[in-house]
């Protein structure tokens, strides 16, 4: 009987060292920082509408890295939480509450509630249970808003105004909310890399190597992980809350098992345990979705193929190869 | 109201087999290969499809379903061989990761084959129609089949794994199985057994349901999930914990969605009992779940010494 609780696939894989990482991000956020210029030199202003996806999309693999990759947590139902930030702006904005504020604290206040009743669950369970009751939980969440016909049900609710900040239409424009995107992404950057760090942090990454170990020199491992799972379903909720301005739309669809799989496929192929992987593989995931689905309709066959190309012949997946390659040294 | 329960509680019974069938494989091929198997749903899907298509090459559903099954279990096999050979010995993430990227391929491989419309099967004519049960109630002779091919299925893959050589092998597989190659076992052969018959398993499945559901892609995603809270609450490798569990899902499900709005009427008005009973309905198994688990975080039959 394998355990993934004390050999998940990223600590035997090399992968990039701490100060690589953080460059590499830095140089993400630069080039995210320019971005609209560019595409407005380009002449491709639309792009920032994709560029605004991925960053969200950024923010929600970023927060499943700090379970996965370093708790060795491997929750499938993350979308879950971005859909309760979702539908905390769409629901507060249908009853007349506009403010960004007001439905950010919302969305990662519900997030986090349901993330700590769902997780002090899972989380008495090891291994491939908790893989299939992460599924599980996240799909009740997906039917309870589903069968919900006072908010759209099936169909979702459309969101007639962007959120406001204290009256101000702030991010009525695409590059107001690109930005404020931006200041989210880089905010959850640091706080995450703080708490990875911290003692708490040194906790969460021992019990990820070694649970016996850590338990035989008197931690106990279930508050450090039930902690970073409300931690990681808030930030979730937050990127959630922008989700739904970027489309002006909330549906059941964002809570679906298939998008929690796409998290965990971006966080893995970009490199568990980095940060700046689960935000490099944001933007392959997306941009490799954009490209092929623009050249074939079946598109999917390519992807899902790729995929399992991938899992079957590069051990460790694509962030696996790059440790290779680039001979990084393992934490 | 008793009659209506009588027929809720047959629904249950019928959708609880149907998800038995599709568990069993699952759990057999998590409990001996140590395998996550996400596709699993996509050869009940694929069993529909198959079942569909042969029956209306030949123009009969029982000529049809005799081609699919042995169909499914090729496409068991070939995949096994394809993929699931090289996941063993990999962690459950990859498994994961690996069997995602499966599901994207086959879910749009069915539908670049057989296209985006539902396809009906018609049901057999011998077995169309009624029979009565007591009173004026009456029951539809098909699903009852179902009933009973699930129970004979159930009662065949009991006397398989308690009563026979094979079954022997694979006891002895789920529990140790560097032991059993090292006592001179093919595993290699038997866990490509396994795999097929867990693949022919769910195809059956989705066979028997071609003819009530329509076939359609994706039809494979929802049964997925709720196979994964089947064993889950039955304890993963345990066939008898998947046998009760799969019939406690599926009647708390169908009673459930009928009974939970009819219930709540009694201390809430009737549209707000409705409202509610129809959002409540569809977590009732979810919350039964958490509570098992909560009980007992390995479900209903741990398997011995395993997880």
């Amino acid at each position: 009987m394998k355990d993934t609780d004390t050999a998940p696939a990223g600590a035997r894989t090399p992968r990039l060292a701490g100060r690589g990482a953080l460059i590499g991000a830095l140089v993400l956020f630069a080039i995210f920082a320019v971005l609209p210029f560019a595409a407005h030199a380009a002449g491709d202003p639309f792009f920032i509408v994709t560029a605004t996806r991925i960053i969200v999309f950024a923010i929600a693999a970023l927060s499943l890295d700090l379970i996965l990759g370093y708790g060795a947590i491997v929750s499938f139902g993350h979308a879950a939480f971005m859909g309760i930030g979702a539908y905390s702006v769409a629901i507060l904005a249908t009853h007349g509450i506009g403010d960004v504020l007001v439905q950010a604290l919302v969305a990662v206040l519900a997030s986090a509630l349901f993330a700590l009743v769902t997780g002090a669950i899972s989380l008495r369970t090891k291994g491939v249970y908790f893989i299939m009751i992460t599924l599980a939980f996240g799909q009740m969440a997906y039917f309870f808003m589903v069968s919900l016909s006072a908010y759209g049900g099936d169909d979702g609710l459309t969101l007639y105004d962007r959120s406001t900040l204290f009256g101000a239409p702030l991010l009525d424009g695409d590059i107001g909310l690109y930005y404020a995107a931006l200041a989210v992404l880089v905010g959850a950057f640091f706080l995450l890399r703080a708490v990875v760090a911290s003692r708490f942090g040194r906790v969460l990454r021992g019990t990820r190597d070694n649970r016996v170990r850590m338990q035989a020199i008197g931690f106990s491992p279930y508050p450090y992980q039930l902690t970073a799972y409300v931690l990681a379903g808030a930030i979730a909720g937050l990127a959630g809350v922008l989700l739904a301005n970027q489309t002006e739309f909330v549906s059941p669809a964002y809570m679906t098992w298939q998008r929690s799989g796409e998290l965990i496929v971006m966080v893995v192929l970009g490199g568990m345990g980095t940060l700046t992987g689960a935000i490099a593989g944001a933007v392959g995931f997306l941009m490799l979705e954009e490209i092929l689905s623009s050249l074939w309709v079946h598109w999917h066959i390519v992807f899902g193929a790729l995929l399992v190309l991938i899992v079957l012949y590069t051990r460790g997946g694509l962030a696996g190869l790059a440790g290779r390659v680039f001979g990084g040294r393992r934490r | 109201m008793t009659n209506l329960l009588l027929l809720q509680v047959l629904n249950g019974v019928q959708f609880g087999i149907l998800l038995f069938l599709v568990a069993a494989g699952l759990t057999l091929i998590f409990g001996i290969m140590d395998l996550i198997n996400l596709a699993h749903g996509v050869l009940y899907m694929v069993g529909a499809y198959l079942t569909a298509t042969f029956t209306a090459l030949t123009g009969d559903f029982f000529l049809g379903l005799a081609l699919a099954l042995p169909a499914a279990l090729v496409f068991g096999i070939v995949l096994e061989r394809l993929v699931f050979r090289q996941l063993y010995d990999r962690d459950h993430l990859e498994q994961v990761l690996a069997t995602f990227g499966l599901i994207l391929v086959l879910n749009e491989g069915v539908l670049m084959i057989w296209g985006a419309a539902p396809i009906s099967v018609p049901i057999p004519e011998i077995l169309s129609g009624s029979i009565p049960l007591v009173g004026p109630l009456r029951y539809p002779v098909f699903r009852i089949v179902i009933i009973a091919a699930g129970l004979l299925t159930a009662l065949g893959l009991w006397f398989l794994v308690s009563r026979t050589r094979v079954g022997m092998l694979l006891r002895a597989g789920a529990s140790n199985a560097p032991m059993v190659s090292a006592l001179g076992v093919d595993v290699k052969r038997l866990f490509m057994l396994v795999f097929g018959l867990g693949a022919m398993l769910a195809g059956f499945a989705g066979a028997m349901v071609a003819p009530i559901l329509s076939v359609e892609p994706g039809m494979g995603n929802n049964v997925l999930i709720l196979t994964f809270v089947v064993i889950v609450i039955g304890g993963i490798g345990s066939i008898r914990g998947a046998f009760v569990a799969a019939l406690l899902v599926g009647l708390v499900d169908t009673v459930g969605r009928t009974f939970g709005p009819i219930l709540l009427q009694k201390v809430l008005d009737p549209s707000a009992a409705s409202q509610t009973g129809r959002t409540l309905a569809p977590m009732l198994i979810y919350i039964m779940m958490a509570i098992v688990l909560f009980a007992r975080p390995s479900g209903l039959f741990p398997k011995k010494g395993g997880a």
